[in-house]
């Protein structure tokens, strides 16, 4: 296994290759799609070959003893560049290899990714299935994605993470901008790539400064590098905060969390399928797991991760409240990933890199369940998204009612489904790591409670009370195929029971399981101060109890506002109409950004803005720039005009002066010569009477 | 075979004047075009298929210059009174250049076919002719030679936008002709002064480029023959602020000209520095490290925010250049080993994606006569393989990893920040990144996404297998350069270490043994 596990992004690949590659062939010389058959056997062909091999990879990977959890496979060098001085004055070859890893925690990642991946090919076998033109380009795409992605866990080093970071962004602009002919999508999808790339820009930077301090962008030898230079924790603004903090952005742009979030509810103009994979289970993760990778960083700079929990907890906050108050179903989990997102980061920030990944892994079943649920809603109403227009779906769907009602119980965290065990993880950690605080918990608890409020909402409008169908869309209401529904059941399947990896120590039933598997990932980590408080069991039961009771709260008043007295919710928004429109209105941070960074504004507005200074400096390279150019050029005309006319009046005048002269000359002698020979002997007689006169008058 | 061997440069370099010969003899009959256009394409071919040996054996110990290390070297005398030198050698950076121009050349003529339909002969005439300068100005070790070779480009070039360009083609042939001229004029003086110093120096009259390397030159006089160049170079490039005959004669131009002027031309301003500036005149360069550290930065980013707001596909596609020779002489400039690297990289980079980016604008022009972004939407519907090429360019071009740019622009990130007193231009250059993927792709979106309203796009032809065999070999250098770089830069490591061990001596060294020589 030790020296195949890089062929599981590799399956991927040549599924693209022959998806993409064979149906645009196809698709020029013949102008005939590719069978549709042909395309998502190969598409989903490869992704259960990966499965498996990950799978395999997996188990021989636990037989070892935990401490030899790693495998390292160079495949070949990438970039061999001439010598770099680095902080310490040594010189390192500017070395990057084309290598894999595969430990702990690119397992567990690449388990999440081909396993819940898998299923949504599947799934989008039968979602797609009215797509004509389409069909190989989304397999296509889908198969390059989960190649992108795999690349990026598996990769052993900074630089190869980002080839793969950056290509699940281009998979997800090609796919958020899937439906060609929509304007929307297409901004969707461009500003997903730019907002991303504001994020790419800091953790490009930060690559800078790993290489310049450490040498090397492999993961080892950084994090040996770390620990190394940096034994115990740095102190604020120093180097290893500022490496911290630059990647920490670049995680905030592709795992959406404040202020970069913005991209991620718009990127829903993508396929579902594309939502629940990309915008959910998978690549918005990317950046949770980066900085669980960089934990050895993170741990030495707690400054930093003080700030990650706050932008965390602030973004689950945030996007939690926005979620509340949406009208459209894949926006409302939009904002849910972002504040389960929140969560993870969080949890990151306290220094519970485990309890992240553990959530990470939780919430890609329960919330790619949730989206393709809704894709099952949407595909059933001919692409209804409002929610406002649906309601009492549950007796023609109910498969899809139940599976999605095991993931928002899931999501809402009742207790024995998937997560009820993660976010009470996290909450603990929260409050008893040494890096955590009373408030992270409290925010956590009150976003658990209104996650649980929107959730349920979600569902009641959905699927229970009146029906708000339009007649002709409720007569062609129809459950879906089971290609698509047993991905549902079995991601449902999987949203009660993965939780059950990582049974807290306070059940009695031994250590944290999933915890333990990790650890050997976060060995380079700073322990230095992190004992957690050893509080007793005791408080951990009873601050789980607190969010039970929150959640199930959150559960009581959606069903008092959504399902019993809906009078009450629209009495309630009337009374608080401001700050419901400018919930709403998702706090107005999209047309504030437009305003300060894309359009500006028109008088002192006009300062800000990229296109306002694009459309100032053409002006000013077209007038100024150029100009001087142009007006040089009209110098040296005016110039040549002047010395044009000196020439003709002035130097050419004494030349022709001296031409006159002799043709005034000229004419006086041409008199002279008139072709008579007497006239000639004439001057002949009287030259020869001068001469001789003039020898006589000199005395000769 | 041996003769072949032992002249390749020269061969190299003159084989287009066949092209010309036959194209001249030809007989003038009306219907002969397609002879023209075959022999063209013909010569250019085997232009490029002769030029390969120079990767082949670049290593063979039998062409090693033992005294330079230059490679192929040729010597003869020229002119004597002087002491001007037919010699002509490369190195790594120099063979990258011979075959980038080679294969852009054959690339740039095949991609004319449907394109030009007036004065054929004459076009292609000026084409291989422009081959001929190109080659010569990479392949000269006497400064005469070189600006002779220097001089030889502009005349067709001039002819290329004057007579084949588009509706203001007068103007901005003019432009172009003059302004470059200028900068010319400046170099010239630049050589002049070297030459002289040489032989107060020496003692001897001579233009040899590597002897000028050892010459020493006091600062003051480093600076002044360094601002001559530099005129010379950084409108040739072209930099900040000397770049507004670029768009000019980009717009104006013919497609084949664009591909040309952006491939290749603009690198002669950029060889011309590491060639020239950095090596002979290291002082100064370091002197004015700043200031021209600024003049790239401003040029990134002033170029991006340009590009973003054009209405013209090719004056965005232009500006975007001036975005990325900025990149490009950032690395340069900085002259860390890394940053150099990758600088000269950027150079190939360049010519590949923006080379392939205007014969992409070439192809929509060709076929609706508009360059004008608003006209054209949701154009992947109709033309998918089209959209597939030009999303593969507009990656490679905004630096998607996996693809040629990104290694460029990394390396000179990298080794700009190295550099512990300049390390934060290389944040302000990064920025440039961020721009780029706004400005190409909404570039790309406007064009290809969409609805595809326009009734006149709606009939619009996807490409033809000639134009489809334009891009391969870009395509696969693309993916090449991004995959695998160490290929190109195995052939850098060598001469790039002699010139960082010129602006920089001792920094790097001891150097690490990586100059890679085959037996």
């Amino acid at each position: 296994m030790r020296n195949y596990f890089w062929l599981i992004p590799l399956f991927p690949l040549l599924g693209f290759i022959l998806n993409g590659g064979f149906g645009l062939w196809q698709v020029a010389r013949t102008g005939n799609r590719p069978a549709k058959p042909f395309v998502y056997c190969v598409a989903c062909g490869s992704i259960l070959l990966s499965l498996l091999l990950s799978l395999s990879c997996f188990i021989a990977l636990l037989q070892l003893d935990p401490h030899d959890r790693v495998w390292e496979f160079e495949l070949f060098s990438w970039i061999h560049g001439p010598a770099l001085q680095t902080v310490t004055g040594d010189l390192a070859n500017f070395h990057v290899s084309w290598g894999f890893q595969l430990d702990p925690l690119s397992a567990v990642m690449i388990l999440v990714v081909t396993g819940v991946g898998f299923l949504i090919h599947v799934y989008s076998i039968g979602y797609m299935a009215d797509e004509e033109e389409g069909f190989y380009r989304f397999f296509a795409y889908m198969n390059l994605f989960m190649f992108m992605m795999l690349t990026l866990v598996l990769a052993n080093n900074y630089l190869l993470m980002f080839v793969g970071w950056e290509g699940v962004g281009l998979c997800s602009y090609l796919l958020i901008g899937y439906y060609i002919d929509k304007k929307s999508a297409g901004d969707a999808a461009k500003k997903a790539f730019v907002v991303n790339r504001i994020g790419d820009f800091a953790f490009i930077i930060g690559m800078l400064m790993i290489f310049t301090y450490f040498g090397s962008l492999d993961f080892t030898e950084v994090f040996d590098g770390v620990e190394e230079m940096f034994p115990t924790p740095e102190t604020l603004w120093g180097p290893l905060c500022w490496i911290a903090l630059l990647l920490f952005i670049g995680a905030a742009g592709k795992s959406a969390q404040i202020p970069l979030f913005v991209w991620l509810p718009d990127a829903m103009e993508g396929p579902t399928p594309v939502s629940a994979l990309i915008h959910a289970a998978t690549m918005v993760t990317a950046g949770v797991y980066m900085v669980a990778r960089s934990s050895a960083i993170y741990s030495r700079a707690p400054d930093v991760l003080f700030i990650v929990a706050v932008v965390g907890i602030c973004t689950a906050l945030l996007a939690a409240s926005i979620a509340m108050f949406q009208q459209d179903i894949k926006r409302v989990l939009a904002y849910s990933t972002v504040s389960q997102l929140g969560y993870m980061f969080a949890a990151l920030g306290v220094g519970a890199a485990a309890a992240g990944i553990f959530h990470l892994m939780t919430h890609a079943f329960f919330k790619a369940l949730l989206f393709l649920g809704s894709g099952s809603v949407i595909a059933a109403l001919h692409h209804e998204q409002d929610m406002r227009k649906m309601g009492g779906l549950k007796k023609y769907l109910p498969r899809t009612w139940w599976t999605m009602g095991i993931a928002t119980l899931a999501i809402a965290g009742v207790p024995g489904l998937a997560g009820f065990f993660s976010k009470d993880e996290i909450l603990w950690r929260s409050f008893s790591n040494p890096e955590g605080h009373l408030v992270f918990w409290l925010v956590g608890v009150l976003v658990a409670g209104m996650t649980a409020f929107y959730m349920m909402r979600m569902m009641f409008l959905t699927f229970h009370g009146e029906e708000r169908l339009s007649p002709e869309v409720a007569s062609h209401v129809h459950e879906s195929p089971s290609v698509m529904t047993v991905p549902l059941v079995i991601l449902a399947v999987g949203s009660v029971f993965v939780g059950y990896l990582g049974l807290p120590a306070w059940l009695g039933l031994g250590p944290n399981v999933f915890e333990q598997f990790l650890e050997p990932a976060f060995e380079t980590s700073y322990h230095g101060a992190g004992e957690s408080v050893h509080a007793a069991h005791s408080t951990e039961i009873l601050l789980t109890l607190v969010s039970v009771a929150l959640a199930g709260l959150g559960i009581y008043l959606a069903y008092q506002f959504f399902l019993k007295h809906k009078e009450k919710a629209a009495r309630l928004r009337e009374r608080f109409s401001g700050l419901h429109s400018i919930i709403y209105n998702k706090y107005y941070v999209d047309e504030a950004y437009d305003f300060l960074f894309v359009s500006g504004g028109t008088g002192w507005g006009r300062f800000f803005g990229a296109k306002n200074w694009g459309r100032f400096l053409s002006a000013f390279d077209n007038n100024v720039v150029d100009g001087a150019v142009n007006n040089s050029a009209a110098m040296t005309k005016f110039v040549a005009w002047v010395s044009g006319r000196v020439d003709i009046h002035f130097v050419d005048r004494i030349v022709n002066l001296v031409a006159e002269t002799f043709e005034f000359f000229s004419t006086v002698l041409r008199k002279i010569q008139t072709g008579l020979v007497q006239r000639y002997a004439l001057f002949f007689v009287i030259g020869i009477i001068l001469v001789i006169s003039f020898y006589l008058y000199m005395g000769v | 075979m041996s003769f072949f061997m032992e002249n390749i440069l020269t061969i190299v370099c003159f084989f287009p004047l066949l092209g010309v010969v036959l194209i001249v003899l030809w007989p003038r009959r009306e219907g002969q075009e397609d002879a023209v256009r075959w022999i063209a394409n013909i010569v250019a071919f085997i232009g490029f298929l002769i030029s390969l040996p120079l990767i082949t054996l670049f290593n063979d110990a039998q062409y090693i210059d033992a005294d330079t290390g230059m490679r192929f070297v040729i010597r003869a005398n020229w002119i004597d009174a002087i002491g001007a030198q037919y010699s002509l050698g490369i190195d790594g950076i120099s063979m990258l250049l011979i075959l980038l121009t080679t294969l852009m050349g054959f690339i740039a003529i095949l991609s004319s076919w449907s394109a030009i339909k007036e004065r054929v002969r004459e076009y292609y005439c000026y084409f291989l002719l422009l081959q001929v300068g190109m080659l010569g100005v990479f392949m000269a070790l006497d400064f005469f030679l070189f600006y002779v070779f220097w001089e030889v480009m502009l005349v067709p070039m001039y002819f290329i936008i004057g007579v084949w360009g588009g509706p203001r083609k007068l103007y901005a042939a003019i432009k172009f002709f003059l302004y470059t001229l200028a900068g010319s004029v400046l170099l010239l003086l630049g050589i002049l002064a070297l030459y002289f110093y040489h032989h107060s120096v020496t003692g001897v009259w001579s233009f040899d480029i590597l002897a000028m390397q050892q010459l020493g030159i006091p600062a003051d006089l480093q600076w002044w023959i360094f601002l001559a160049l530099f005129l010379g170079f950084a409108i040739k490039v072209p930099m900040f602020p000397f770049h507004t005959w670029l768009p000019d004669a980009h717009v104006e131009a013919p497609t084949a000209g664009s591909v040309i002027l952006a491939a290749i031309l603009l690198k002669m301003g950029t060889y011309g520095f590491v060639r020239l500036s950095l090596p002979i005149l290291p002082q100064a360069s370091m002197d004015f490290l700043k200031f021209l550290l600024v003049l790239c930065v401003i040029g990134i980013i002033y170029g991006a925010l340009v590009a973003m707001m054009q209405q013209d596909m090719k004056k965005l596609v232009a500006y975007s250049s001036v975005s990325h020779l900025g990149f490009c002489m950032l690395g340069v400039f900085i002259a860390t080993p890394v940053a150099l690297e990758g600088g000269i990289l950027q150079m190939i980079n360049h010519g590949i994606s923006t080379g392939a980016l205007f014969l992409i604008v070439g192809i929509i022009y060709e076929r609706r006569h508009t360059r004008m972004i608003a006209d054209f939407g949701g154009l992947s519907q109709n033309m998918p393989v089209f959209a597939v090429v030009f999303l593969i360019m507009t990656l490679s071009s905004i630096g998607m990893p996996a693809l040629n740019g990104f290694i460029g622009e990394y390396m000179v990130l990298q080794g700009v920040f190295a550099d512990p007193v300049y390390r934060l231009w290389a944040v302000f250059g990064a920025v440039g990144i961020v721009l780029g993927a706004a400005y190409m792709l909404w570039f790309y979106q406007r064009v290809m996404f969409g609805p595809l309203d326009n009734p006149e796009n709606q009939n619009l032809s996807d490409l033809n297998l000639r134009e489809v065999a334009t891009f391969v070999p870009l395509i696969i250098l693309a993916f090449w350069i991004g995959l695998y770089p160490n290929t190109f830069l195995d052939y850098l490591h060598e001469p790039v270490n002699q010139i960082v061990e010129r602006v920089r001596p001792g920094e790097f060294s001891p150097l690490p043994a990586q100059a890679v020589v085959r037996e």
